[in-house]
């Protein structure tokens, strides 16, 4: 091994399957070597036979369902408030040392925290889950987006101001496109932190959704199912991450020349 | 034109910068006065830090000066605007445009109607030698060609003066010679009446005396126009130019002006 060397295709995919084999043999050497009692951790083999009866016995395909839902449709309406106000913060200074303190200060505020005082206001619908999501959303958002268009290259603004451009012609033409490849970046980040902020918020005061599905099980204590529960979140952040990185490729693909 | 003064005329512009904390403001330009017929090609020569980059942000209307002021064509400069054309020394294409794009956008923030902004743009992509890279990204092209769609870019606006930042600083010595050549071949395209006004800011003695039929030598800080030198050398002018006897003279002249102003900025 040397510093910095990069490492072919094939070897890199080979070694991160392997990571993924380790594991689960660890894990099987563990559980089934008899080393940890099956109350606290299934085998993998319980635990993928779990999540066997999980889809034919229990609707566990409308869980999923629930729960994607309710992450992208709270992320979707963070994101249409947060993205404007972030790109505005961004490009007007005085904008920016308006809103710039107090959303610092409320990013820090826990989501979770809150679901006490949702349950309250919004009772235990859905209203309460996307609120869950959209308050721990936001404020990230509109933080990352405001330092992202703040950090448009000075000379490109002045560059199309000498080609006659103005303010709108600015913002619209040049600080919206410059940030946009790095917006999505942004939001792909954001988007995985909201997957935890759902769970928890499902954890309470749901009817439905993975994190109710594990609720549930911990009162079977059915470890198997618990197990298969996180996997399936794990396998569902893997997926959008790469659609999300796939989407970026193509819509900027000046950006990864 | 009602008898006001066409051209370039710069009026006792002066430019101090704010100190830094406790540090004294820092005086950029002395109390300066040019004045750049139409048609004219105008090199500033200075050594680094001198002010000339300031003299020529502040004609683009993108710095403030501190006291004076630009008029052109009769019209005080106040603000950027598509009568002055810029290329920078840094590399300044947009880089989610094509090369066609970044041409046309300035056509396009100016709201033409899409056949003259077409027509436009590939009249200057022949111009500049920008046939089959069209569709490139910025990030696809090397130096030279991206300052030469800068420059396409700047000229298809039809600018009343270009202003040129060090435009081929961050090139190659001989992409360099074959930019200057490019930049003389576009320029003199046009009739000797209808040429653009160019203000070309460098610190390279060939470049100011193969490209400007007047060549300025600024001092070191605080920068001030300490010297003229036009050059008589009839257009339009190729490489060989640099090797007759008038441009070494020319070229002996204008060194021993800038090797003192060098020397004064080294040690200041």
């Amino acid at each position: 091994m040397e510093p910095l060397k990069p490492v072919s295709a094939s070897v890199r995919v080979l070694l991160g399957i392997g990571f993924f084999a380790l594991f689960i043999g660890l894990w099987a050497l563990v559980t089934l070597g008899g080393y940890v009692q099956p109350l606290f951790l299934a085998s993998p083999g319980r635990a993928l036979a779990a999540g066997w009866s999980l889809f034919t016995e229990y609707n566990f395909l409308g869980d999923i369902g629930m729960t994607v839902w309710r992450v992208l449709g709270g992320f979707l309406v963070a994101a249409a408030f947060a993205v404007p106000l972030g790109l505005m913060m961004g490009a007007y200074k005085p904008v920016e040392a308006f809103f710039e303190p107090f959303i610092s200060f409320a990013r820090y505020l826990p989501a979770s925290a809150f679901i006490p005082l949702l349950i309250l206001w919004a009772g235990v619908g859905e209203a309460q889950k996307l609120s869950v999501i959209i308050l721990g959303s936001v404020f990230q958002i509109v933080i990352m987006v405001a330092v992202i268009a703040g950090a448009t290259r000075i000379d490109l603004v002045e560059a199309a101001y000498t080609l006659g451009a103005r303010q709108g012609g600015i913002l619209r033409r040049v600080i919206i496109p410059a940030a946009a490849p790095q917006v999505m970046e942004a939001l792909r980040l954001v988007l995985g932190w909201a997957w935890t902020y759902v769970i928890v918020a499902e954890l309470i005061g749901a009817q439905s959704g993975i994190g109710h599905m594990i609720m549930d099980s911990q009162r079977l204590l059915d470890t198997g199912q618990m197990i298969f529960g996180i996997v399936v979140i794990g396998l569902i952040g893997l997926v959008t991450d790469l659609l999300f990185k796939a989407l970026n490729r193509r819509l900027f693909r000046w950006a990864s020349l | 034109m009602r008898g006001l003064p066409m051209g370039l005329s710069i009026r006792g512009l002066t430019r101090t910068f704010p100190g830094q904390g406790r540090a004294a403001p820092t005086l950029a330009l002395q109390p300066t006065d040019l004045d750049v017929a139409p048609g004219e090609f105008v090199s500033i020569l200075g050594p680094s830090g001198c002010g000339k980059s300031t003299l020529l942000r502040i004609v683009a209307g993108l710095d403030r000066p501190t006291g004076g002021h630009v008029t052109l064509n009769g019209r005080q400069v106040t603000r950027p605007g598509p009568d002055r054309g810029m290329v920078f020394q840094s590399y300044t294409l947009f880089p989610w445009l094509t090369v066609r794009q970044n041409i046309a956008f300035g056509l396009r923030e100016r709201g033409l109607p899409e056949a003259q902004i077409r027509e436009t743009t590939e009249k200057f992509i022949a111009r500049t030698g920008l046939r089959g890279f069209e569709e490139h990204w910025p990030r696809q092209l090397s130096g030279g060609m991206q300052q030469r769609t800068a420059l396409a870019r700047a000229l298809a606006n039809d600018p009343e003066i270009l202003l040129l930042d060090e435009p081929f600083g961050a090139l190659d010595h001989q992409t360099r010679e074959l930019m200057q050549e490019l930049l003389l071949e576009v320029w003199g395209a046009d009739t000797p009446e209808t040429r653009k006004t160019v203000l070309f800011v460098t610190h390279d003695i060939d470049e100011a005396v193969f490209l400007a039929n007047r060549v300025l030598v600024m001092s070191a800080r605080p920068g001030r126009v300490k010297a003229e030198v036009p050059v008589p050398l009839p257009y339009p002018r190729d490489w060989t130019v640099k090797t007759t006897p008038d441009f070494a003279a020319l070229k002996a002249r204008l060194m021993a002006e800038i090797r003192e102003e060098v020397r004064k900025a080294a040690l200041a």
